[in-house]
């Protein structure tokens, strides 16, 4: 039986499962935040008015997931929620590749060329993976996570449900749709190893019982999304291929120093101040 | 192009019938018989009105990634998105009256497009800076919400309808651009200035919101709309309204409103303030030439042509089914 902690203050007290709680959450936290952040680059380019109402609504509940993240980082008394998401050093940030890759080429502002074939897979797989990892969070040995996670999984359900409506949509439609998702697929496999990863402290997150083990995640999510796959006729990419270097150690892309300096740019001007 | 012949000034015995109706303060319903200059009044403004609502989602766009606190991302994206929805809701009741004429949604896209439809002043201003999107919030809202109370009587029920849950979610709006704005009014040094350059670059556009006085020039277009009840105040009638409720929070804030002649007078009732130039409306707005308008529109257009094997992948399964 794994000792569970039902308090921040009971966390506090035992140094070493602080630290690998601190990880496991700043995880959680920044996956929410990058693809929340890239969500929010969408906002009036979808493909019809209805879908930039639904997709600005899953971004803003995404963002209050990582809102509630970041608070009990608070709690547990790592800094203030807000210096957490916006002023931490890029090396500091433990989100994976996956949720930090750019929509498209070109800027949100002035020419944005996204893909929504792009947009609906990595969504799709994210959230996906998503509540695989809320489910096992559920057991979680810190209670206010797993509390936490129960909340989340509430809201998270419809996210799920709406990108596998797109799957459906399109996979039998037209062939240029079908070959969009195909390739879609193939980039998402690009990066889709780094969810499963997780980071340094790997071991002691399981051992601690604060999540199960990253090859267990993979393989449920593996076969949900061969399934998912298979049933609409979309080819299955097979295994991914494993990673050179992890965005739980903190190694990111270009990409994400943008991102980053984009989502803190205001925030930057005064963290003392209020806005 | 359709031809509106019975109009107004015509003596068809039906029009008589529909100005009483009007007169008597019914509503008139989306199958309800409707002289034709009254069906294409209502189609510009409350497209326009839509498309204005969906572009107006753009300049306030910019800053939803760069907003600054966790709260404030989840509060402009809950807006933002708000204000797409009435769109959304809007241009239903727009598609309802040009069924008949057997126009569509993607016909409002092409005007768009072309020019002929036009988008909101406001909307074609640049928002440099994050006091920017507060600002929109506030006033740009506040001043949306003054026309539309107005419209909210209008003699077309479905748009009356619509407008009266818009601006339930417009106090709300309202109440975020006014916590923004507190913020950086009640903020450093820096903040406040911030503040104050967005209420300077905005002033002139915010005045043009509502359209040029009459001077007691009434246009024929501006007669319709009354006799059909379709909006019930003028131009300048609205704009004072608008100065009766903002010109004292900006002042209580410790901003300063941006022009050095602006008074009340007391024994009119009215204010007295410097008008912007009102020809940038028809000689560079309307023409799509203003600082931002190309910019929004060519974002709505890589929008729509990036996702044309989408809406075509989902008409393939329209006929698919059908
Ligand atoms: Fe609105
Ligand atoms: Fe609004």
């Amino acid at each position: 039986m794994v000792k569970k902690y039902n308090t921040p203050e009971e966390a506090k007290q035992d140094q070493q499962y602080l630290d690998t709680l601190k990880e496991l959450i700043f995880q959680l936290a920044d996956d929410d935040l990058l693809i929340s952040h890239r969500g929010s680059e969408w906002l009036g380019l979808a493909p019809h008015i209805e879908e930039d109402v639904a997709y600005s609504s899953i971004t803003q509940n995404t963002m209050g997931h990582a809102a509630m993240l970041y608070e009990l980082l608070e709690e547990l008394g790592v800094g203030k929620a807000d210096d957490l998401a916006h002023l931490r050093k890029p090396e500091e940030y433990r989100n994976a590749r996956l949720v930090e890759r750019v929509n498209g080429t070109g800027d949100y502002k002035e020419n944005p060329d996204y893909d929504f074939g792009y947009a609906i897979i990595r969504n799709y797989a994210y959230e996906l993976f998503k509540k695989i990892r809320l489910e096992a969070l559920q057991q979680s040995s810190f209670v206010p996570l797993a509390d936490t996670a129960r909340k989340i999984k509430r809201e998270q359900y419809y996210h799920l449900y709406h990108w596998e409506v797109w799957i459906d949509q399109l996979a039998h439609s037209t062939d240029e749709a079908q070959k969009r998702l195909n390739n879609a697929i193939q980039k998402t496999w690009e990066d889709v190893a780094s969810l499963f990863d997780l980071g340094p402290k790997g071991d002691q997150i399981v051992e601690y019982g604060l999540l199960e083990s990253g090859e267990m995640l993979k393989k449920k999510f593996m076969d949900q999304f061969k399934a998912k796959m298979e049933n609409s006729g979309l080819i299955w990419p097979g295994e991914p291929q494993p990673l050179s270097e992890t965005g739980r150690e903190g190694r990111h892309s270009e990409e994400f120093v943008d991102a980053l300096n984009h989502l803190s740019e205001v925030y930057k001007m005064d963290p003392q101040a209020s806005w | 192009m359709f031809k509106p012949e019975i109009t107004i000034h015509s003596d068809d015995p039906r029009v008589q019938e529909f100005l009483e109706r009007i007169e008597n303060g019914e509503k008139i319903e989306v199958d309800d018989w409707m002289p034709d200059d009254y069906r294409l009044q209502l189609i510009k403004l409350i497209a326009m009105h839509g498309i204005s609502e969906i572009m107006g989602a753009f300049p306030e766009k910019e800053w939803v990634p760069k907003a600054p606190t966790l709260k404030r991302k989840l509060s402009l994206m809950a807006k933002v998105q708000d204000e797409v929805g009435h769109g959304q809701l809007l241009i239903r009741v727009a598609e309802d009256l040009m069924h008949p004429l057997g126009k569509t949604r993607e016909d409002l896209i092409e005007d768009l497009f072309s020019g002929r439809l036009k988008f909101h002043n406001v909307f074609h201003m640049p928002a440099p800076s994050w006091a920017d999107a507060a600002l929109i919030g506030w006033l740009v809202d506040g001043a949306a919400i003054v026309t539309q109370k107005m419209l909210a009587h209008t003699s077309y029920a479905p748009y009356a309808r619509a407008l009266k849950r818009i601006i339930l979610e417009e106090r709300f709006h309202a109440y975020h651009g006014e916590d923004m704005v507190i913020a950086l009014g009640d903020g450093t040094e820096q903040q406040r200035e911030m503040m104050q350059d967005a209420l300077n670059r905005w002033w002139p556009a915010l005045l043009m919101f509502f359209g040029p006085p009459e001077n007691g020039e009434i246009k024929s277009n501006q007669e319709i709309n009354i006799r059909y009840k379709i909006r019930s105040k003028t131009n300048e009638e609205l704009r004072q309204e608008f100065l009766d409720k903002y010109v004292p929070q900006i002042r209580a804030l410790g901003l300063e409103v941006p022009d050095d002649n602006i008074y009340y007078d007391e024994t009119k009732k009215q204010w007295v303030y410097t008008h912007p130039d009102y020809t940038y409306l028809r000689d560079v707005i309307a023409k799509n030439q203003g600082p931002r308008s190309q910019n929004r529109l060519n974002l709505r257009k890589i929008g729509f042509d990036n996702n044309e094997w989408v809406r075509e992948a989902l008409l393939h399964n329209q006929k698919a089914i059908s």
